[in-house]
């Protein structure tokens, strides 16, 4: 729901230095005193920076640049744009699932894969889902990193893509270097994952507009406030037991366990 | 042999009494089944008001009749003051509480429009440490369905939920993000906050 921005620039395909990659992410490992269950943010002045920046950019280009995008785009060709860059990041999530592990998920991806790009039309259409196939595991290599045992790292705020934190964003760097469309591809024709990616990103933006708008300009402290929200559902959806570190409320009514520390969350 | 019979008969006997007086016993403490019983009730309470084709602000006011019919507010609202609770007077704490229901009410009651056509159903419970935790699923239109839980607890002494979790994002802790946001602009004058938290929302 909350990194919308990152999917838009999730596609830009490079084709370069793939190992080092690989590598460097792999030795991406901070500090393993820190308690993951905390918020740790050590660069928050730079965050805040960046936040104000991205904040600035979203007024003045993202959401004008959405707004018309969807009031000029026909419902229908939007959604087959989102479709399109869905079915166009399934590849690169069957390699993360392979380095996961998760054969499982890696066979549901590549038969919903190869359903949509033949029967679906170049995943224009979405006969994957209709008939009941396993949902996508929508996985990236920062998913792979935790799964590999690698920690959260340091809270950070990335320009246009938003709220990440250190191991995310070398997975993020991983994912457009392992990319197989990248090197499958022809020149012009990889661009399509790229537009429809910005295009998707433009769609979801607009469609989320309520809730990113309720974060960024009517919170009290929309910096606070992303950085909340993104770590708590990005923990979540990397499977982190949100109970584990989840303090029962009627323990700190009263006593010292009341003195709570306020960044507990 | 007669007399190995009728110990066993006896013994049988008596842990079908232990049994039966167990069973029939009234339940103290909160179970999966009661925790679920009252979510289901939420939930339906909230499908009805989704498709009740209703205006927004009529809406607002059945989501705060939920919200306070089936929420534990008192401690919803304390635990987002989070330490600053501790040095509110009495007064301030009941203050603080009556004005953060209809803050919350006007704040997510207002998001109803986006769950009209959509439906809700409950999963699964579990216990989880002192509570119960009841998953759901959000079904809304154009939208992938996402998993919304509540937290049921009866240390209150009723059984009543006191957070709701939307794809891992607490309520109970983002809106203590925000109050403490608001707060501190207020440099910590709680009175200031419940002026604020009376209009905001």
């Amino acid at each position: 729901m909350v990194p919308v921005l990152s999917s838009l620039f999730r596609h830009i395909p490079r084709a370069t230095g793939l190992v080092g990659l690989i590598v460097l992410a792999a030795c991406a490992r901070p500090d393993s005193s820190v308690a993951s269950k905390d918020i740790f943010d050590p660069y928050e002045r730079n965050n805040r920076q960046m936040h104000e920046f991205n904040r600035g950019l979203d007024r003045s280009v993202v959401r004008p640049v959405s707004r018309g995008y969807t009031a000029v785009i026909p419902d229908d060709i939007e959604t087959v744009i989102v479709r399109v860059s869905r079915n166009l990041s399934l590849p690169s999530d069957i390699v993360n699932n392979i380095l996961q592990l998760n054969m499982r998920g890696a066979f549901h991806d590549s038969a919903r894969f190869i359903v949509n790009t033949t029967v679906g039309l170049g995943g224009a259409f979405d006969p994957a889902s209709e008939m009941g196939m396993a949902a996508p595991t929508n996985t990236d290599f920062g998913e792979t990193l935790h799964v590999w045992g690698a920690r959260e790292g340091a809270y950070v705020v990335l320009p246009l893509l938003g709220p990440s934190t250190q191991r995310d964003t070398w997975g993020i760097v991983v994912d457009v270097f392992t990319n197989p469309l990248t090197y499958i591809l022809d020149s012009p024709e990889n661009l399509v994952g790229t537009v429809a990616g910005v295009g998707a990103g433009l769609s979801n933006r607009e469609k989320f507009s309520e809730t990113i708008d309720q974060i960024l300009y009517e919170s009290a402290d929309s910096y606070a406030q992303a950085r909340s929200i993104y770590l708590q559902n990005r923990r979540f959806s990397l499977g982190g037991t949100a109970s584990a570190n989840y303090i029962d409320p009627y323990d700190t009514l009263s006593g010292p366990a009341a003195l709570e520390d306020p960044n507990a969350e | 042999m007669p007399s190995n019979l009728t110990r066993r008969r006896v013994l049988g006997a008596s842990v079908a009494a232990v049994a039966l007086s167990l069973a029939s016993r009234p339940a103290l403490a909160l179970d999966d089944n009661r925790a679920r019983t009252l979510i289901d009730q939420v939930v339906s309470d909230i499908n009805r008001v989704i498709s009740s084709g209703q205006p927004l602000s009529r809406m607002i006011s059945d989501f705060e009749r939920i919200f306070t019919r089936y929420a534990d507010v008192s401690i919803i609202a304390r635990s987002t003051l989070g330490a600053d609770a501790n040095r509110a007077s009495a007064a301030q704490l009941k203050a603080y509480t009556a004005a953060f229901q209809g803050y919350i009410a006007r704040k997510y009651g207002k998001r109803f429009n986006e769950f009209v056509g959509g439906r809700i159903e409950v999963n699964t419970v579990r216990q989880v440490k002192s509570w119960h935790e009841v998953k759901s699923t959000a079904y809304l239109r154009g939208q992938s369905p996402f998993e919304v839980s509540f937290l049921v607890s009866d240390r209150s002494g009723k059984d009543l939920f006191f957070d709701m979790i939307i794809e891992g994002i607490s309520l109970r802790l983002s809106e203590r993000t925000e109050i403490g946001a608001m707060l501190d602009r207020r440099n910590g004058d709680i009175n200031a906050l419940i002026e604020d938290i009376k209009r905001g929302g």
